[in-house]
């Protein structure tokens, strides 16, 4: 028979190599930002509900349910795949897909929509393992006449094609 | 009863065939139609993308071609799983079981054809359900006070979570973080500014075109960046000639698409429990009843036409508690619901007095929409098995550009475009972390509708909460959600013996 504090320690070891665990945990923790943040909002009477209710309500809700899914985690022997990351992280593809929308962010609020939509389609299209910088562009080029013409002429969309707003 | 609905669906056709509304639906099923061939496009990402561009056009129109990318997305899905085996909607995944064997076999073409027709008879009978059910449904639910309404979504908040795939707790918390989302923004009763910590932009709230494309179009985007597989197209050399079905295979369909229909249209009522289940709870009974039930996955027709008939009517089956009640069974549904909002319609029982056009046109489109995508589907099948080839490297920087602009065009507002790439990121986190964020959207959705309500059931029952065990309707509803959560401890406890069917890969969003 093993000591009481070792089982313990196992049992801990066990539990945080467990998906469940942060799944649980990152629940807890937006539970906690509601129920702490919601009462600065005047949590009123339950006949005269203040803004704050609902929220802090939620927020105890949710740190219990997150204290649930952590918990079931440790009843049960760890699966195949408890890792967060995927098998093969994708980084770099990852990076761009985010980088997409910010540079149309960018560059269509500095340049105009057609640099946004180049940029875009340009910077995403590199997250593709086998992509190389000319099939980006080619891409980028084809999805920019076809966009503008689309949003712009068709739709109308309210953005100017080309513009100089300085830096 | 029958003739004021005969009357009512008559006066929906005339809605529906007017030029432009035929236009919209058309637009809708074709794009649907398209997204639901191509790998690696929902229909959830797809109506997002064009939700903000709907904001120009009348509500009929929007409301017609959004639901036709939904129920025509549907259509395609088969395609891409009889042929490629690619589970790429959920919905379709069992379809893949034994469309894609008769494939092998070289009659993966008879199987798109019986597909098309099952697919028909299933929406016909969602439709004809959807006609006679939600008038009844709205007779009752007039009665409702906000009691009664919030222990209603309440129901419908927790089936749309526990019933759906996941684990239940999970789906529980999602819903409520929907919730939390839908607080975000100035509190309507009292002009308080919750959750925007300081910025402006956030005072009315986070925008729901930014919240869905962030979770089903960004999240999903990060998901399957360079994993999905070189596309096999050995077997997508379709011609129509090929999906003229013989005489016995009909003999043989015909059953199943029946069998199949009525499995759907249980589940449609069930509120939750979407097509996806639909199409598993059919693909099961199928196997149970045959009589050899191991040649399942060797390419029965059954296997096939069963799961696509029930998902059909329960796709047109999830519109009733939407359009009639105000309560969406699930994401898509959600999102239907949020476009309506957007155009300043109040959903709800009074929708469909108040609006008929909206509801019977919408009933009568989806009548003329199966029509088009059959239409669309048969002599067409050869460019739509062209579209299975588009590789996933044109794909998404392609789509991300319609989600930046699409976005951007709902408020012309950058700052939405960067809230999207902050819920991409949580979304993606989320996905990792075994959560489905399709609950998210429910909440969001229903939200504040929730809370407007709770407060004023509060409010006339001089905050006694007993109200809702107190209503002999509301009792109702809140014993239906503790028999629920009842339920599934209990098949928890027990362990999940009965699952049937194990689903192949199904690693996506929806």
């Amino acid at each position: 028979m093993r000591p009481a504090r070792s089982f313990a320690a196992e049992l801990v070891r066990n539990l945080v190599r467990k998906r469940d665990f942060y799944a649980g945990g990152l629940v807890i923790l937006l539970g906690l930002v509601m129920a702490l943040k919601g009462p600065t909002y005047r949590l009123g009477t339950l006949m005269h509900m203040g803004p704050g209710f609902l929220p802090t309500a939620l927020g105890v809700i949710l740190v219990f349910l997150g204290i649930l899914i952590a918990g079931t985690a440790l009843g049960v022997p760890p699966g195949e795949d408890e890792n967060i990351l995927p098998p093969h992280p994708e980084w770099l593809g990852w990076a761009c897909i985010l980088a997409g929308p910010l540079c149309f962010i960018l560059f269509g609020s500095f340049f105009g929509l057609i640099p946004g939509t180049f940029a875009c389609v340009f910077v995403s299209a590199l997250g593709d393992r086998k992509a190389t910088l000319k099939s980006a562009a080619i891409l980028a080029a084809v999805v920019t006449v076809f966009g503008v013409g689309l949003f712009s002429y068709l739709l109308q969309i309210p953005m100017q094609l080309l513009t100089w707003r300085g830096l | 009863m029958i003739e004021t609905a005969l009357t009512d669906l008559w006066y929906g056709f005339g809605v529906a065939v007017q030029p432009h509304n035929l236009m919209w639906c058309f637009i809708g099923v074709l794009v649907g139609n398209m997204v639901g061939v191509l790998p690696g496009m929902g229909p959830l990402a797809t109506i997002s993308i064009l939700l903000p561009l709907t904001f120009g056009i009348k509500p009929v129109g929007a409301i017609l071609m959004l639901a036709g990318v939904m129920y025509g997305a549907q259509y395609g899905g088969a395609i891409c799983s009889i042929l490629l085996n690619l589970p790429c909607h959920p919905p379709h995944a069992v379809t893949c079981l034994d469309g894609y064997p008769m494939t092998k076999q070289g009659r993966g073409g008879v199987a798109l054809g019986l597909t098309v027709m099952a697919s028909f008879v299933g929406a016909s009978w969602g439709i004809t359900e959807m006609i006679f059910l939600s008038p009844v449904l709205v007779r009752v639910a007039l009665q409702f006070g906000p009691a009664e309404i919030c222990s209603l979504m309440l129901l419908g908040l927790l089936a749309g979570s526990t019933l759906a795939r996941g684990s239940p707790l999970k789906g529980v918390a999602m819903t409520v973080l929907g919730l939390m989302l839908g607080i975000v923004g100035t509190d309507l009763e009292t002009g308080a500014e919750r959750f925007t910590f300081g910025m402006t932009h956030l005072d009315d709230g986070i925008e729901l075109v930014a919240l869905a494309l962030g979770l089903f179009g960004i999240a999903e985007f990060m998901n399957s960046i360079n994993q999905v597989s070189s596309i096999n197209a050995k077997y997508t050399n379709v011609r129509l000639r090929d999906m003229r079905p013989t005489k016995d295979d009909v003999k043989q369909a015909i059953a199943p698409m029946f069998r199949g229909t009525l499995v759907g249209s249980l589940c449609a009522l069930i509120p939750g429990t979407g097509p996806t289940i639909a199409s598993f709870v059919a693909y099961a009974t199928e196997k149970k009843i045959s009589r050899h039930p191991e040649k399942f996955g060797t390419g029965l027709i059954e296997g096939v036409i069963a799961p696509e008939a029930s998902t059909h009517s329960s796709v047109q089956g999830d519109f009733i508690p939407t359009m009639s009640l105000g309560i969406p069974g699930d994401a898509v549904m959600a999102l239907l619901l949020g476009a309506l909002m957007i155009q300043g319609i109040v959903p709800g029982p009074q929708l469909i007095k108040e609006h008929p056009d909206i509801f019977w046109g919408l009933v009568a489109s989806f009548w003329i929409g199966n029509i088009m995508l059959v239409l669309l589907n048969v002599p067409l099948i050869g460019i739509w098995v062209k579209l299975l080839t588009i590789p996933y490297k044109y794909l998404y920087p392609s789509a991300l550009f319609f989600v930046s602009i699409g976005v951007y065009a709902a408020n012309n507002d950058m700052f939405q475009v960067g809230e999207t790439v902050v819920i991409g990121i949580l979304g993606y986190v989320l996905l990792r972390l075994g959560f489905h964020p399709a609950p998210i959207l429910l909440g969001f959705v229903l939200g504040p509708r929730f809370e407007e309500n709770f407060r004023r059931a509060m409010l006339i029952s001089r905050g006694d909460i007993a109200v809702f065990v107190e209503r002999p309707i509301s009792v109702v509803f809140i014993g239906l959600c503790v028999l629920l959560i009842v339920l599934q401890i209990y098949v928890r406890l027990r362990g999940p013996k009965n699952a049937i069917v194990t689903p192949p890969v199904l690693e996506t969003a929806e």
